[in-house]
This record gives C-alpha cells, structure tokens and sequence, in this order.
C-alpha cells in the first residue's frame, strides 16, 4: 500500500507534469505562463517533500514572483507578434517529439539501472533550522562556499545590467513608438 | 734588336693596318691610307733590314736565320710554327716588299684620292666620272690584310704557316677581285676565283697531310734540309704504285700551285679576275698571290726533286710538272694574242709566264726557276700598273668627250705615248722585259736561263714549246703597245687621255728601274764577252737554299740565239701586223686565221665546258638533291612530322587526359564539394531551434549506443 | 518509502517535456519558459540527489541555490533580448529569426 507520503508525492506529480505539458502546448500565451506557475509550485512541493525548506521559499520566491511575473510582462509586451490563432508549433516539431522520447527513455533506462536507485532517502542529522543554518554559515564561510556566492552576485549584476542595456530603447525604436 | 725578332715583325704592320682601318680609320680617307701605306712603309724597311743583312753574310745558305716556337701541343709531340729567311726567301721578301709598297703607293691615286666624291656613285660600283672611291678605306684595309697573308707566306719555315698564308691570301683575293661587288661580273669573278682555287687548295691539304704523317714534321728545316728524310720519301713507295712517296706528295703540292698560279687545267679564274680593280690584278694576280703557287714548289725543289739527279731522267712528278708548265705557257699565249682588253692580255701573259717557271721547276732547273720568278714579279707589276694608269686616262677622256666606249678595250685606244709619256715608256719597258729583249732587260736573263737548261739537259720538247711561247709572247706584247700607244688616237676618248698623277707614275717609274737591273746579277758566267764581268752573284747565293749547289750551265750559242730571234722577231712582227689598224679597224690577224681565231678569242671554250660538265651539275646537285630533298625534304620534313607528332600527342593528351582525367579530376572534387555543400547548407536555417534538434538527435544517437550496443 | 528512482524519473520527465517545449514552439517566450521548467527539473535531480545520497554535506543545496542564481539572470537577459529583438523585426516567432543562415 502506498504511504502518505508517496501519495502526496503521486499527486504533486501528476499536477506538476500536467502542468508542465500544458505549458508547452498552450496556444495562448498567458495560459502558457499561468500553466507554468503551477508547474513552478508543484516543484516547490517536491523540495518540501525532499526537507529542503529553504528551497522551496526561494523557488516560489524568484521563480514565481520574480520570473514567471516577468514572462508575464514580456508577454504582454510582445502580444501583437504571434496571436492565438496562429500556427504555435514549429514545422519540425515531430522531431522534438522524437528527441524528447528518446531522451527520456535513454535517462529513464539509465537511471533504472543503476543499483543504487533503489535507495530509501537516509536520515537526517540535523534538524530544518540547522540546515538553514547550516546552509547560511556554508554560503559565507571563507574556506567553503564564499566565491560561488559571490561569482554569482557577480552573474546577477551583469544580468541585470545586461539586460537594461539589451532592452534600452535605441533611436529605431524612439522612431517606431514616435508612428505608432 | 736580333735579326730573327725582326723577321717576326715583318707581318705585323699590315695586320695592324688592317684592324685599325676596318674598327676604326675607316671613315677618313686621308687616314686610312696614311695607315696602310705607313704600315708597308715599315714593314719595307723591315724586309730590307733583313735582306741586307742576309745577302752580306758569308756562305748564308748554311746558317739561315731561324727561330721557331711551339704552337699547338698535342700530348708529347707540339706544331712549331716559326720563321726562316734563307736566300731563296730573303730574295722573295725583296720583290714582295718592293712590289707591295709601289701598289699600295699607286692605290692612292688610282682610286683618286684628292678628288670630291661624285654624289652619284654608289658603293659597290667603280666610280663613274674620276671621283674619288666611295669604298676607299675598304680597299686599303683588305690589300693591308693580303700583304700580310703574302709576307707571313714568305717568311715561314713550315707548310703550315705558309698554307696559312695561302688561304688568308685566297680569301683576300675574292673579298678584292669582288671589290665592286655591284657588278655581277665581278661577284661571278670572285666566287669562281675562290671557287677554281679551292679545288687546288684540297689537294695541297691532302698532301701536307700526308707529308705530315710520314715524316711527323712540316717543317722545312727537317724535311728539306734533311738528306735522310729525302732519301726516305724517295724510296718508299706511296699508295699510288708508280709514285714513291716524295713523288705524289709534290704532285699533290704541285696541285695546289695549278690552282694558285693559274695553270691549265685551273687556270680560268685569272682572267676573270681582272674584274677587280687594277691594283689588285697587280698586286695579287702578277707580283704576289701568283708566284706564291710558283715560290711553293720552287721552295719544295728538294722534295720534287727526290730521287733525280742532275742529267738523269726525270721523275714522274717531274714529268707532270714539267708538261703542265710548257702546255699551259703555249696555250695561254696563244689565247693572249686574240683578246682585245688590255688587261686580259696582260692576264693571259701573267699565266704563260708562270708556265715557264713551273716548266723550270718540272726540268730541274732551280735557279732558272727562281730568277725568273722574280723578274717576272716586276715587270709583270710594273705593266699592269701601267695598263691602270693607260685605263685611267681614256676613262678621263671617256668623261671629257662623254663619248660612251669601253675604257679597257685596246681597238679604242692609240697615240697614247704623246698624251701619257711616262707610262708610255715604262711600259714600253716592261713589255720589253716580258719579251725577252737581249741585254737590257731583266725578262732576258731569266727566260735565256730557262731555255738555256731546257736544251743542255736535252728536253727539246719543252724547249720547243717555250721557245714558240716565247714568240707568241714577244708578238702579242708588241700588238699590245702598238695598239695602245703607238699610232694615232683612234677614238675622241683616247685623244683627251692625260697622264696619270704622281702618286700613280713614281711607281711605275721605281719598278722599271727593277725590270731593268734585276737580270744582272744573274748573268751565267759563260756569256760571251759580258760573262764574268759581273759575276753570277744570283746563282751562288739561291744555290745556298738546296743541299747541293746545282752546277752552272755551260754556255751553249744555240739557246741564246733561239732566245734572242723569237724576241727580236715577235716584237717586229707585232709592230708590223698592228702599226696601221684604223679607227674601227678589225684585228688584221682575224681573217687569216679565220676560225682558230674565234675558238682563240673564246679561249678554247673552256669557260664552257666547265661550266656545262662541272658548273651546272654541280649546281643541280646542290639545288635539288642537297636544297630541295634532303634539306627541305628529309631534315624539313623530319622536322615537321615530329612536330606534327608533337601536336597529335599533345591534342591527345589534352583532350583524352587532361580534360577529362586531370581537369575531371579537380572540377569533380570542387563540383563534388560545392554539392555537399549545397546539400548540406539545408541544415543551416539560422534557426536555432533546428539546430538543437539536430544536436539531441545526435546527443541521443550517443547515448543510445553507449547505453544499448556497448555494455 | 520514495526511492530515488521516482525523483530521477520525474527529473527526466520534466526535462523531456522542456526539451520538447524547447524544439518545437515557434514562440519564443514560450521556449524561455520550457527551458525554465528544464532548469527546475535539474534543480530538483539535484536537491534529490543531495538528499538521497549525501544529505549531510551542504554542497548540494548551494549548487541548488547557484542555479537559482543562474536561471534567474538567464531569464533576466532572455527577456531583455526578446523585447530588443521585438522591437527591431516586430516579430518573436523564432522561425522568422534566421538571417544568420547561409
């Protein structure tokens, strides 16, 4: 008999590649992008489900509110391009099928049959808070984790000054909005 | 300065002369001429420098001067090459020195030198109206060179450097007798000079070769001198059976002389040659280039003469030379007495004369020989200087009277002895030498001196056939003064003759003065009354050339008297047939001797017969076996189809393998690429979607093998 | 309790279903979103490996929190450039963006 756990895990599955194959085959934009929050929260789940609390809060929090809103925003910036009525899937789209198949047959089969993915999840030794914590100290700490956090501050700052820049408006635009 | 460098230097300065004309002296007249003349002028004193040195040495025959050095080395043995004056070629130096500097001298006035250049003369041409000629320099420089061929001949002492001297003198003999090559006749003249000359030249080679191979030497010093080497060249037999060996190299040697001197059956480029300016006959075809043939085999006396003994019969080789010298003397006297240009007369006596000396040698008679060799040499120049200076002046009368006749035609002239008296008489002495007149006159001597051996060693047929020539000679020589300067003027153009200038007469008037004295140092000791009063200074000293002193010739009355009636006689039947031949007159002699006279007049057809026999088919030959089938034929042809091969082949290649296989080969690779290309270009849509499709395609491609087919 | 195995699955299933997005839409935000769930499907192999095989080392969580980072300055700049690409050809369907083709 399946335990809660699995069941919970079941559904949160279920939701979450629903989810996920609506996404890529919603003809509407913004049907796209709610699917896609769903798909994002049943994520979310997972990490909760794996102890991985603190995770979970940052999935929601940049994934959700920071960028699926803003796929929200460019969608609606960019609606006149490609209407609901128009083609939505490419002309070789069978061979993504395809390579999708494969693709997901080849890792299941590889992952299938390694031994060690049999295993039952091992215990904890610390508690959530200390995981936190734990996580929290490693990130700083001169002697572990302190230059990957900082490389990617370093990553946030030139994405977001990239992308001003990327998306600064040029005289051709000027020129544009000046006629429409 | 030693005797022997200075026969060295007698060469140098006409070679010298000729260089400088031609590379540089050759636009100034004045110079060019001051250059030759210098350079005889130098070489004169040279030659008598060394002629006195060699007529005051006791008994000089036994020690010549001599030097020699090595020229071609070839392994142990080396060709020496050097120079020898014993009396036969010191007394040759003189007459060639005196005889070369008085032509060079009368150049300068026979080509009018001083007069303006008529603007209507050409090059090529002989100058019409008494301007002065436009090829001057020219002339200068090729009688410079031939003086040098003459004296490096002379002063030899191998066959080589004299062969040398004979061909260097053969080619400025067609470069001068073809002086005015713009006439045709002239340019005929000089090939057949060569041509006839040539033929004489061969077996000349052929015999200093085999000279050379026999004895290793062809020096004369070795071969000549030499008692042992003569007597082993007599007695060996040659490859000809009747011949012993010393026999057919001097007849192949003797060739060379028919062809150089003009004896019969070569004898017809002489008279041909008179197309060259009269200088040129003088100088080449009387006192120099001539005798050279004659000055050969008196030279080679010792090696013709192998095997005879004086008073015994003579040798084979003798007996050819001695036949071809009195027949070519009658003959070509007898052609001189029909032709009417004064200088082919002198042309056809030059060839008589030379019959004589050659009939000398052929009898035994060395000294005679060589006596007459140089008398003749004077006043055989000294006449053909004058029959120039005689043309010279109807020619100026031919431009005064323009009264269009032939300047050289001897029927056009007459009186000249009151227009041109000086020509007149050292003409008149000349002609008295050449027939033979008693006493005064060198030709005298000389000729008595050949008759008079002829009869002591009892060949009575030579006798015969030169005492007649000798006739012959005397009577056409007179025909020829007659005709020319006794009489009345027969044509306006010989009426307005004057004499030449100085330049021209000075000459003539030095060579008479030879044509005199030369025959008394020559007088045989046996002659009544003169005989030992002057002694026979000639005899003794040329007789130091040969091994052993010929003997005199005891005086004989019957000779002399021989010799002294056809000259008295010729000379007084000439002036009898010719004194009183008008204006237009025909030659007295043609009638009575009716056709003789015009197969003499055509000099027995021979011209005819050569060129029928020899001339044609040698042409025929060369046009159409040699030019037409197998220069143009074979090798042409040869050509062509290898280079219609070439083609074919190379058309093949191009078309079977280089198109196809080499340019297929390279256009298939490029076309074959571009289609790849093409075909693969499909790929790239710059659609990036397409791209990362193709990659997991890949991507799965791998996986899939590495998970399924692999473990 | 849950293996392993039903993450990993999930994970694969999740980046499948990304790639399929990825390859075959023809818009182009649609393809940044399928490439967002590719990015949580790492994510989530990730944190699952962590927790399965080596849950006392924090390594694991930090890299979960540097792709994080990642996918959102990714996101950032992807936005950016289609809004700039909207701009210039008035279009975002991948299909008409192809000028650097041959």
């Amino acid at each position: 008999m399946l335990t809660l756990t699995q069941i919970v895990f079941l559904i949160a599955a279920a939701i979450t590649l629903i989810a996920a194959l609506m996404v890529v085959t919603s003809k509407s934009m913004v049907h796209a992008a709610l699917w896609l929050i769903m798909a994002l929260a049943g994520v979310a789940v997972f990490f909760v489900l794996l102890n991985a609390g603190f995770l979970a809060v940052v999935q929601v929090a940049v994934y959700i509110d920071a960028i699926a809103i803003m796929i929200i925003i460019v969608v609606m910036l960019t609606r006149h391009s490609m209407g609901v009525q128009d083609r939505q899937r490419s002309k070789t789209w069978w061979a993504a099928v395809i390579a999708a198949l494969l693709l997901f047959g080849g890792l299941t089969l590889m992952f299938t049959g390694a031994p060690l993915l049999g295993a039952e999840a091992p215990a904890l030794t610390m508690g959530a808070e200390a995981l936190i914590e734990e996580l929290g100290l490693a990130l700083v700490d001169v002697d572990r984790y302190i230059v990957p956090f900082e490389v990617a501050s370093v990553l946030l700052l030139a994405a977001l000054v990239g992308s001003i820049i990327v998306a600064w408006p040029g005289r051709a635009s000027q020129e544009q909005e000046d006629e429409s | 300065m030693q005797i022997e460098t200075l026969i060295w230097l007698i060469p140098l300065p006409p070679i010298l002369a000729f260089f400088t004309i031609v590379l540089g002296a050759n636009r100034n007249n004045r110079l060019s001429h001051i250059i030759a003349v210098g350079s005889m002028v130098v070489s004169w004193g040279l030659a008598m420098v060394v002629f006195f040195n060699a007529v005051t040495n006791e008994g000089f025959g036994h020690h010549p001067f001599h030097s020699s050095i090595e020229w071609i080395t070839t392994g142990d043995t080396a060709l020496r090459i050097g120079v020898l004056i014993d009396p036969l070629s010191a007394l040759a130096l003189f007459f060639v020195a005196w005889t070369c500097l008085a032509i060079f001298l009368y150049s300068v006035g026979y080509h009018n030198f001083g007069k303006a250049r008529d603007p209507e003369d050409r090059p090529g041409l002989p100058p019409r109206a008494g301007g002065i000629e436009p090829m001057y320099a020219r002339f200068f420089a090729f009688i410079s060179l031939f003086a040098f061929g003459m004296l490096t001949l002379v002063i030899s002492d191998n066959l080589l450097l004299l062969f040398i001297g004979w061909e260097i003198m053969g080619l400025c003999s067609y470069l001068l007798i073809g002086f005015w090559y713009g006439k045709p006749s002239a340019r005929n003249a000089m090939i057949k000079a060569f041509m006839t000359t040539r033929v004489g030249d061969v077996f000349m080679l052929l015999g200093l070769a085999y000279l050379y191979s026999v004895t290793g030497t062809l020096s004369y010093r070795e071969i000549l001198f030499n008692e042992h080497v003569l007597e082993m060249l007599a007695n060996s037999p040659s490859v000809i059976p009747a011949l012993s060996t010393a026999g057919l190299i001097g007849l192949l040697l003797f060739i060379g002389t028919i062809g150089k001197s003009a004896q019969w059956p070569l004898h017809v480029w002489l008279p041909d040659a008179m197309e060259g300016p009269t200088p040129v006959s003088a100088m080449i075809h009387a006192a120099t280039m001539v005798s050279a043939g004659v000055y050969l085999i008196v030279r080679f006396f010792p090696l013709i003469t192998a095997g005879w003994h004086e008073g015994g019969a003579l040798t084979p080789t003798m007996l050819v030379i001695s036949f071809i010298g009195a027949f070519t003397a009658l003959f070509a006297a007898t052609i001189a007495l029909a032709q009417n240009d004064i200088k082919r007369v002198l042309a056809y006596s030059t060839i008589s004369q030379l019959g004589y000396m050659v009939a000398a040698v052929g009898i035994g008679a060395f000294v005679a020989a060589a006596f007459h060799l140089i008398t003749h040499a004077f006043f055989k120049a000294l006449l053909f200087l004058g029959s120039g200076s005689v043309i010279h002046g109807v020619e100026h009368g031919v431009q005064h009277t323009n009264d269009h006749i032939d300047a050289q035609d001897m029927f056009n002239m007459g009186g000249l002895r009151k227009k041109m008296p000086i020509t007149f008489a050292t003409f008149l002495i000349g002609g008295l030498a050449l027939s033979g007149f008693p006493l005064i006159t060198a030709g005298f001597w000389s000729k008595d001196e050949i008759l008079a051996d002829a009869f002591a060693n009892g060949h009575l047929a030579v006798f015969i056939t030169l005492a007649l020539a000798a006739f012959l000679t005397a009577f056409y020589t007179m025909r020829q003064i007659t005709l020319t300067f006794l009489g009345e003027a027969r044509t306006k153009a010989a009426e307005h003759a004057h004499e030449s200038v100085w330049t021209m007469t000075l000459p003539l008037i030095v060579l008479s003065f030879f044509a005199i004295a030369a025959g008394w140092v020559g007088i045989p000791e046996g002659f009544p009354a003169i005989g030992g009063l002057i002694p026979n200074w000639f005899h003794g000293f040329i007789s130091g050339s040969l091994l052993e002193h010929p003997p005199a010739i005891a005086f004989n009355p019957v000779p002399l008297l021989v010799s002294i009636g056809v000259a008295l006689g010729g000379l007084l039947l000439g002036w009898l047939v010719y004194r009183r031949v008008p204006a237009g007159g025909e030659d007295p002699v043609k009638k009575p001797l009716g056709p003789i006279y015009s197969v003499l007049r055509n000099k027995y057809y021979f011209d005819e017969i050569y060129s029928a026999v020899i001339v044609r088919p040698a042409y025929w030959l060369a046009e159409t076996v040699v030019y037409r089938w197998m220069d143009r034929g074979i090798i042409d042809g040869f050509l062509h189809g290898v280079a219609r091969m070439t083609l074919r082949i190379g058309d093949f290649l191009r078309n079977f393998i280089d198109l196809p296989i080499v340019n297929g080969a390279g256009d298939f690779v490029g076309e074959g690429i571009k289609k790849t290309g093409k075909s693969f270009r499909v790929l790239q849509t710059g659609r990036v979607q397409e791209y990362l499709i193709i990659g997991m395609v890949f991507a799965g491609i791998v996986l899939s093998y590495i998970l399924i087919l692999r473990p | 309790m849950i293996p392993l195995s039903w993450y990993i699955i999930l994970g694969a299933a999740l980046f499948s279903i990304g790639i399929y997005g990825a390859l075959a839409r023809r818009n182009a935000l649609a393809i940044l979103m399928a490439i967002e769930l590719m990015l949580n499907a790492v994510n989530l192999n990730l944190v699952a490996f962590w927790r399965y095989l080596t849950p006392n080392v924090v390594a694991g969580r930090v890299f979960a929190l540097v792709v994080f980072a990642v996918a959102a300055s990714e996101a950032a700049v992807g936005l950016a450039l289609i809004i700039s690409i909207y701009r210039r050809r008035r279009t975002i369907a991948v299909e008409e963006i192809d000028m650097m083709k041959w």
